[in-house]
């Protein structure tokens, strides 16, 4: 039994470059429980980050009692994380779970059965589209529930209502993913494979603490570091995370530079010929605009701005121009800082610079931080057309109506679907007047708090909160649905490297509680939403016509589902799409061939202007003559809007733990990760403490232009003059608001975003910090992660991590060969031992 | 040679826009887009303003100043409230920059015709920026319209 909170990744399996990464399978149990007593064991994917880790849940008695991982998935080779281990079932089998509709009364909200919760949305939606139309109902909704769940809701609000303003809070996680990936190579779609950690020979990881956010990539990432030939890994990364830790190249960075930073990669990699001429000339346009951004950017000059050593930028240049076979992955310190989507392709450009994609060991991952975004931005409910249509290509429009049966001037289409932080806007003006949100948790992970919160709060907005729990936000709703967990629904989704997985049902939802599709598809039919030829517009019964339907949408599409049925994905491994008559076992890597979705009658965009967001039209798009070809885009440097100054002399950034989960509704419920992490934290360097009289476990004030917070201080050893806030902590657990201490890190960021993938930015604002209380003990940070304290010398340490008996997990070696692509999959389709 | 008298107006007129893309910054704080980005979109016109003026030193200021005053174009003096005025006000910001736009097309015809390659270069940078100024503001007045002119109380 290894203690798994302390041992957040578990015991080494190290693996040389080209091998296969060793099977083990991660294993809990309830207290009690033995493996004879499990009366079944149901297939299913964790659910608490992108990674998707293929699991079986336990089942006795009609409850989860355990979860071990699969052995034969290509994404996980049997090994979960600490999420996985103790919050998957944990977060759902809990007291605390709405278990009946509730309805505001005279103020409260009071228990009603589903006919009286439905009755009420049905009226208001009805009394509105009469009164006002389809741009008076906006929805936002997740980046955890189902695919078939967010198809539903994409042709609801498309086809059904024919309202352009729906987006999920991937618009907060995974947004620039998207949009580098459509402006670089015409279309969303994920170019690299997990399968390329086993094979690269240098790791670059550009703000993204993979560490803390994809515990079990991680793992894998650590296995080849133990391996005899370890990949050089470089880290850009203002704190000293895991990943920096093990780096040979770590770029601290001043939060808000991540674009001067990739300017001067580029500008060096094509300074020292580093490129490959070839690829260029075949694949890719617009080197010459390249060049010209970028020839400012000498290392002197990015290191000025970004607060790092020139010679430390060059090594990194040297690490990416000269190794073989390079990986990038690239997250949050990217995609929610300044310029996102710029600075995320640059991380594109500098891989077509070398032609280092769709080959084993060289590719990048754009990855996502929740477990099924990928599936909203492929079926649509957040700002994407389903099946990655454009919305600027009528066709496109109307091979939609056509699948749907639909007049296509029903389908909006005249501006992109709105973003959720206009959706809001619109909220606040009074225009969107009926807002339903699902999955998601506003009131705790939104910028700026204080004004959210009044949004929600407005009296003439009819809110709707469909969730697990009785969250900050579901406090302001009119009518809250209780909705079914994970292992409580059947339904698909995919992982970040495009594995799909199925999740079935293992047990009972609780009380009245019902699943998402379900809830959608009974207000489809409440509505009366029909098909020109007068049928439902909605006639699925379950998930598996969900799923079917969504297939359809999906052929000929680069996410093409066609190939992959329910059948196929029980039993063996996930499989990664496109999987269809050409690829029936999935595909792996996208763009080896060099062959890019930018044809205009193809592509999911005709890209935008990087700085400003103008979007470039069809007819410019259509001049490029792209000829299937990649394009290089970049946009000038630009400092962040809110930068230090004399009132608010830090910087401030916010970001994970790795023990808990967006706003803790699941991972809170877990005793060892509540444990681990009980309470919000604030970290600043040591010389930025001793400046300011801060001693470890102080309480402190940090304040913004927009409101203040008051918890402890954890001294780390994050760059000086910059302060850390995790989060994940809101106000459910500590009374339902943010009362005398305000401790919800968003209390403090900007409303403010992307200019083209329109993520917020949480990682750019100005704070001061000061003191107002004495430690009664260390700050409530873990040691293991990044948050590990910088101890004051002489001072007594702060006490380890650990997870005591509850945090226990086995970890068996597996006796089997490793899951390998694509036989895992091909030898499930065939009958034999996958 | 009257080459002097556009460039005296081109100059005029980005220094224009920048005035105004700066009033619709402060005046609509509450769309951030807007805001950040007309501020640094009136920086842009700062700069094309510099990059400007040593050609204009070299064909002399318009001193004759026979150029009728109504082909200036006024900028905005106050900002509109609400999603209507935001709209009104992006439209507005939108004629002058087209203003900008086509002199900026007129003076690449003289530079071409008197083989100035400074005077090119110039254009060349500075007329890409302005399309693209135009091109955002047509894409952020195309998002705003449908529900400004349709959904807004
Ligand atoms: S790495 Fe992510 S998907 Fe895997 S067990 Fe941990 S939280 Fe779950």
């Amino acid at each position: 039994m290894v203690d798994r909170i302390a041992k957040i990744w578990g015991t080494r399996t190290p693996y040389p470059r080209d091998a296969l990464w060793p099977v083990r399978v991660d294993q809990v149990l309830d207290p009690g429980i033995a493996l004879g007593d499990i009366d079944r064991w149901v297939q299913s994917a964790c659910v608490l980050c992108s990674n998707g880790c293929a699991c079986d849940i336990a089942v006795k008695d009609g409850a989860m009692v355990g979860i071990r991982g699969r052995a034969q998935d290509l994404v996980n080779h049997g090994r979960l994380g600490p999420k996985g281990l103790f919050a998957s079932r944990q977060g759902v089998s809990h007291k605390d779970r709405l278990t009946s509709p509730l309805i505001r009364e005279n103020g409260q909200l009071i228990e009603c059965d589903w006919d009286t919760a439905m009755r009420r949305i049905v009226d208001r939606s009805r009394e509105l589209l009469a009164e006002r139309g389809p741009l008076s109902h906006g929805f936002y909704t997740s980046g955890q529930l189902f695919l078939e769940e967010y198809y539903a809701l994409a042709v609801i609000g498309k086809a059904g209502i024919g309202t352009p303003h729906m987006d999920g809070n991937t618009r907060l996680c995974t947004a620039t993913a998207a949009a580098a990936m459509k402006e670089s190579f015409g279309a969303d779609g994920q170019p690299g494979s997990y399968t390329d950690i086993d094979s690269c020979d240098a790791l670059f990881l550009y703000g993204h603490n993979m560490a803390e956010t994809q515990t079990v990539l991680w793992s894998r990432v650590l296995d080849r570091i133990a391996g005899p030939d370890r990949p050089k890994i470089v880290c850009v990364d203002p704190r000293d995370t895991e990943v920096a830790r093990h780096a040979d190249v770590h770029l601290a960075l001043r939060p808000g530079t991540n674009l001067a930073l990739m300017h001067a990669l580029v500008r060096e990699v094509l300074a020292q010929g580093w490129q490959d001429a070839g690829y260029i000339r075949d694949h890719t346009l617009g080197l010459d605009r390249l060049r010209e951004a970028v020839e400012p950017w000498t290392a002197e000059a990015a290191a000025a701005v970004c607060g790092v050593p020139a010679a430390d930028i060059r090594d990194a240049a040297r690490i990416f121009g000269t190794s073989a076979r390079v990986v990038s992955t690239v997250l949050q310190g990217f995609y929610q800082s300044s310029q996102a989507t710029a600075a995320s392709c640059q991380v594109n450009n500098l891989h077509l610079l070398r032609g280092m994609l769709g080959e084993p060991g060289r590719g990048v991952l754009q990855m996502n931080g929740q477990p099924t975004a990928q599936n909203n931005r492929e079926c649509g409910a957040d700002g994407d057309l389903p099946g990655f249509r454009n919305w600027e290509n009528p066709d496109h429009i109307h091979e939609l109506a056509r699948l749907w049966k639909v007049d296509p001037m029903t389908i909006p289409h005249w501006a992109p679907p709105t973003h959720a932080m206009q959706i809001f806007r619109y909220a606040e003006q009074g225009s969107i007047d009926f807002l339903w949100i699902s999955a998601t948790n506003p009131a705790v992970s939104m910028p700026e708090l204080p004004r959210i919160r009044d949004i929600l709060a407005k009296p003439d907005l009819f809110l709707v909160v469909q969730d697990l729990y009785l969250t900050e936000t579901a406090q302001y709703a009119d009518v809250v649905l209780p909705a079914a967990g994970w292992g409580e629904k059947t339904g698909t989704f995919t992982n970040v490297n495009r594995i799909v997985h199925l999740s079935d049902k293992a047990v009972d939802p609780p009380g009245q509680a019902r699943s998402d599709l379900d809830i959608f598809l009974d207000y489809a039919r409440r509505m009366n939403f029909t098909t020109l030829d007068g049928g439902p517009l909605l006639d699925w019964t379950g998930p598996e016509d969900a799923f079917e339907a969504w297939k359809n949408c999906s052929r000929g599409r680069p996410c093409d589902y066609t190939g992959i049925t329910y059948d196929r994905l029980r039993g063996g491994s996930g499989i990664p799409w496109p999987c269809n008559e050409d690829h029936p076992n999935g595909t792996d890597r996208l763009y080896g061939d060099g062959v890019f979705p930018t044809d205009p009658d193809y592509c999911e965009s005709y890209g935008h202007d990087l700085l400003t967001g103008a979007t470039v039209g069809a007819q410019a798009f259509r001049a490029q003559d792209t000829g299937a070809r990649a394009l290089f885009k970049t946009a000038p440097f630009h400092p962040p809007h809110e930068e230090p100054d004399e009132d608010y002399p830090l910087r401030y950034t916010t970001g994970r733990t790795a023990y808990h989960f967006h706003t803790r509704t699941k991972t809170g419920r877990s005793r060892p990760l509540t444990d681990a992490a009980p309470r919000a934290w604030v970290e600043l360097a040591r010389e930025d403490a001793d400046r300011l009289g801060i001693s470890e476990g102080d309480l402190v004030r940090v304040t913004s232009r927009r409101g203040r917070i008051e918890i402890p201080a954890r001294v780390s050893w994050i760059a000086p003059g910059t302060v850390f806030a995790p989060f994940h902590y809101g106000y459910w657990d500590t009374g339902g608001g943010p009362g005398a201490h305000p401790a919800a890190a968003n209390e403090l960021t900007a409303t403010e975003w992307d200019p083209v993938s329109k993520q917020p930015m949480f990682k750019n604002a100005a704070v001061t910090v000061e003191k107002i209380g004495d430690a009664t003990g260390p700050a409530p940070a873990p040691t293991t992660t990044a948050s590990r304290p910088a101890a004051a010398p002489g001072s007594r340490p702060v006490p380890a991590t650990a997870g005591g008996d509850g945090a226990h997990a086995t970890e068996t070696p597996g006796t089997e060969p490793a899951p390998r692509f694509p036989d895992a999959i091909r030898n499930a389709r065939e009958g034999r031992q996958p | 040679m009257n080459l002097n008298i556009y460039l005296g107006m081109l100059h005029q007129a980005e220094n224009t826009l920048a005035e105004s893309f700066r009033q619709v910054a402060e005046g609509h704080g509450a769309e951030p887009d807007v805001h950040f980005l007309c501020r640094t979109l009136a920086a842009q016109c700062d700069r094309h303003g510099e990059l400007l003026g040593p050609v204009v030193h070299r064909y002399g200021e318009n001193s004759s100043d026979n150029e009728p005053e109504r082909l200036h174009a006024q900028g905005l003096n106050t900002t509109r409230k609400g999603p209507v005025g935001l709209l009104r006000d992006l439209q507005d910001l939108y004629l002058l920059a087209s203003l900008v736009d086509v002199t900026w097309t007129m003076v690449k015809q003289a530079g071409s015709a008197l083989r100035d390659k400074e005077l090119l270069a110039v254009v060349e940078q500075c007329d890409a920026e302005t399309a693209t100024q135009l091109r955002w503001l047509q894409t952020r007045m195309k998002q705003a319209a449908p529900q400004a002119l349709v959904a807004a109380r």
